[in-house]
């Protein structure tokens, strides 16, 4: 009952002071309204309405069919037609499109005869991503078609999951997990650094306090917010992307409680090794920076060395990535996440342990 | 009766640094027991010894019947400690901190409220419960603190520099308080640099560079100082301190407002007398007599003594 009692008093207090600390109330809110808007409407690794340029020397059928092919990908966006060599270049060089085309006026030989190349595609080199995208139209399927069969329709791609490949669908849900990974850490490793430089912790160091009331008592707040956090990505995402939950909501919460316990542990080992609030700073963002780059958050797993995706099987948010597509894209169920949550689970072990164990109700 | 607190042979170093350096203590419950010493002298790592937050490097100490710092949980139940900075929580309002630490020391909710309104009216915080301790005054502060720190009523308290950064008038009131926590049976361990505070103590031990270099009370230290105390009143203080300080017999000199006080050997002979004629050789006249010591005369004696000795001996 007086465990209770004392750890309680450190939850309520820390709650407390966390709700007058506006700059902090402000982020808990800001940060995940901040990077979904961010990474929901800024950043779009598949590029889409290209303007496009095209000159059709061949004015047959199977070349504007080719086109509305082209134009079915929603690679290309406005076509627009031009009657010369030098009109197409002017409207690449004007940057009114910044992607030509031009269609061979012996299209249907060229296909056919496998010896020349059918279609040039102008491409604005200026412009990072767009050399790939033409290297994908090269290579789509219906460019390789025989052309004796005017009427075969292109292979058809499919793209599982998120089939209007809409990078929100893919990037929005697992901003949950670094969204509390940027504020559970950074908050967590604070909590204790400040108190211990503003002397607070040496008073509560003489009182009968225990090291587990102490740091569990600091986390229980933290845990509600990551929960508060987790709600708002999850309605923003529904709202702003129509990111809906292929799962089980419960389920979906269940495991960003782990995470948000994984996360809130790491804090507290930074917090016992920092001695200051500007080193709890930097090291929390030596966690947070290989979590973000290396999860499969920004960039897939697969092409990452060998090392890499090593050091990834240690960061708590690559299991917690995997479990939040799992069950809000592909409708998982936690008992198909088994490893990610073992995993997680042992990273919150640990991690706490290991806070436990450095520190002690001693400033030596 | 055990005594509240006894050490021997107390030690700790920082590295290569000797902060205390072996350090014998006795003292009795039910007094206020002082630590007087510069910035640096070791009084705060003895505190924190004492209360378990440091181990020492050597030596042992027991605190109200444990062992530290093997015992520092027990110890800590019974223990009350002002931090040399205001340790509470500036963003929190006075009534919350109470709130805060009564329940940390785990009293129930009737002896939390009961206490907490005791300890307002007690040091005289009714009129800014409410206001965050970030806000107050440095006496405030103080007063604050000391009301957190004897919330649970602790047998024992450890105030280390509690009136650094309190102005006169609030430093008497808070060694009234001390006194009457005194008086309910409370000891008091407080460090201090302040000679009137010193003085204020039961007994005192002179701390410098981590060593005891007197210990007593504040009457019996001055009276029983190993040296004789010359107070010199004159016009041109700069110049009667040069020639002094020329006359061997003269172990050190220090200016107290507009006088100077030089301290000499216990044996010198006629030492008012060989000071007045010294400077009148030179045409200054002084007003020179022998006078008793203060505290601060022992505090001379027991640091800057004990260099001259080392030095003569090498």
């Amino acid at each position: 009952m007086n465990w209770l009692r004392r750890l309680l008093a450190i939850s309520s207090k820390e709650a407390r002071q966390l709700v007058r600390d506006r700059t902090t109330f402000g982020l808990i809110v800001g940060v995940p309204v901040m990077q979904i808007l961010l990474f929901g409407y800024a950043i779009n690794f598949d590029v889409r309405d290209v303007a496009t340029v095209v000159l059709d020397q061949s004015r047959t059928a199977l070349a504007r069919q080719l086109i509305a092919d082209l134009r079915a990908t929603q690679v290309l966006g406005t076509v627009r037609a031009v009657d010369s060599e030098a009109g197409l270049r002017r409207a690449l060089q004007e940057g009114a499109a910044s992607i030509g085309i031009v269609i061979a006026p012996d299209l249907e030989r060229r296909l056919y005869e496998r010896r020349r190349p059918a279609l040039q595609i102008l491409v604005d080199g200026s412009q990072p991503s767009l050399e790939n995208i033409a290297q994908g139209l090269v290579s789509s399927p219906l460019l390789q078609r025989p052309g004796t069969q005017p009427m075969a329709r292109p292979v058809e791609i499919r793209v599982e999951y998120n089939p209007a490949k809409r990078t929100a669908v893919q990037i929005v849900p697992a901003l949950i997990g670094v969204v509390l990974t940027l504020t559970m850490v950074v908050f967590t490793s604070m909590a204790l650094v400040r108190e211990r430089e503003r002397g607070n912790l040496e008073l509560l160091m003489t009182t009968p306090l225990t090291r587990g009331q102490l740091m569990l008592g600091k986390l229980l707040p933290y845990i509600a917010i990551g929960l508060v956090q987790t709600t708002l990505i999850l309605l923003l995402s529904w709202w702003l992307f129509d990111v809906l939950i292929a799962g089980s909501l419960a389920e979906l919460y269940l495991g960003a409680l782990l995470f948000i316990a994984a996360s809130l542990a790491l804090g507290l080992f930074v917090s016992t090794v920092a001695q200051s609030q500007f080193q709890a700073i930097q090291m929390a963002f030596v966690t947070l920076l290989p979590s973000i780059l290396m999860s499969g958050f920004m960039f897939p797993f697969d092409g990452m060395p060998p090392f890499a995706q090593a050091l990834a099987q240690v960061l708590p948010l690559t299991h917690f990535n995997e479990i939040v597509r799992g069950i809000v894209l592909r409708g998982a169920v936690l008992a198909d996440l088994q490893p990610q949550l073992g995993k997680l689970a042992l990273f919150l072990l640990v991690t706490m342990s290991a806070a436990l164990l450095r520190f002690h109700k001693r400033l030596d | 009766m055990i005594p509240a607190i006894s050490a021997r042979g107390l030690a700790r170093h920082f590295g290569p640094v000797v902060a205390v350096d072996g350090i014998d203590l006795e003292i009795e419950r039910a007094t206020i027991y002082g630590f007087l010493g510069p910035n640096g002298s070791g009084k705060s790592t003895t505190l924190r010894m004492l209360c378990g937050l440091l181990r020492p490097t050597r030596g042992s100490a027991t605190v109200l019947g444990h062992a530290v710092p093997r015992e520092a949980e027990a110890v800590r139940r019974k223990l009350g400690y002002m931090t040399q900075r205001f340790s509470l929580w500036d963003d929190l309002s006075v009534a919350e901190n109470l709130d805060f630490v009564s329940r940390v020391q785990g009293l129930d909710r009737a002896t939390r409220r009961e206490r907490i309104a005791d300890r307002i009216r007690r040091y005289e915080l009714g009129a800014f419960t409410g206001r965050r301790a970030g806000d107050l005054s440095g006496g405030e502060r103080q007063r604050l603190a000391l009301a957190a720190a004897t919330l649970h009523t602790p047998e024992l308290l450890l105030l280390d520099e509690p009136t650094s950064a309190v102005d006169p008038q609030s430093r008497r009131d808070f060694w009234e308080s001390l006194f009457a926590l005194v008086a309910l049976g409370t000891t008091i361990l407080v460090s201090t640099h302040y000679m009137d505070e010193a003085e204020r103590c039961h007994r005192l031990a002179i701390l410098d560079r981590g060593r005891i270099a007197a210990e007593g009370e504040p009457k019996v230290l001055a009276r029983d100082i190993d040296a004789t105390v010359i107070e010199i009143e004159c016009d041109d203080l700069a110049r009667a301190r040069a020639l002094l300080a020329q006359d061997p017999a003269v172990l050190s000199i220090a200016q107290l407002g507009s006088r100077l006080h030089a301290l000499l050997a216990r044996e010198a002979i006629e030492p008012a007398r060989r000071l007045r004629e010294l400077l009148a050789a030179q045409g200054l006249a002084a007003g020179v007599e022998q006078v008793g010591a203060n505290l601060e005369d022992v505090f001379v004696a027991a640091t800057r003594l004990r260099d001259a000795a080392a030095e003569h001996a090498a």
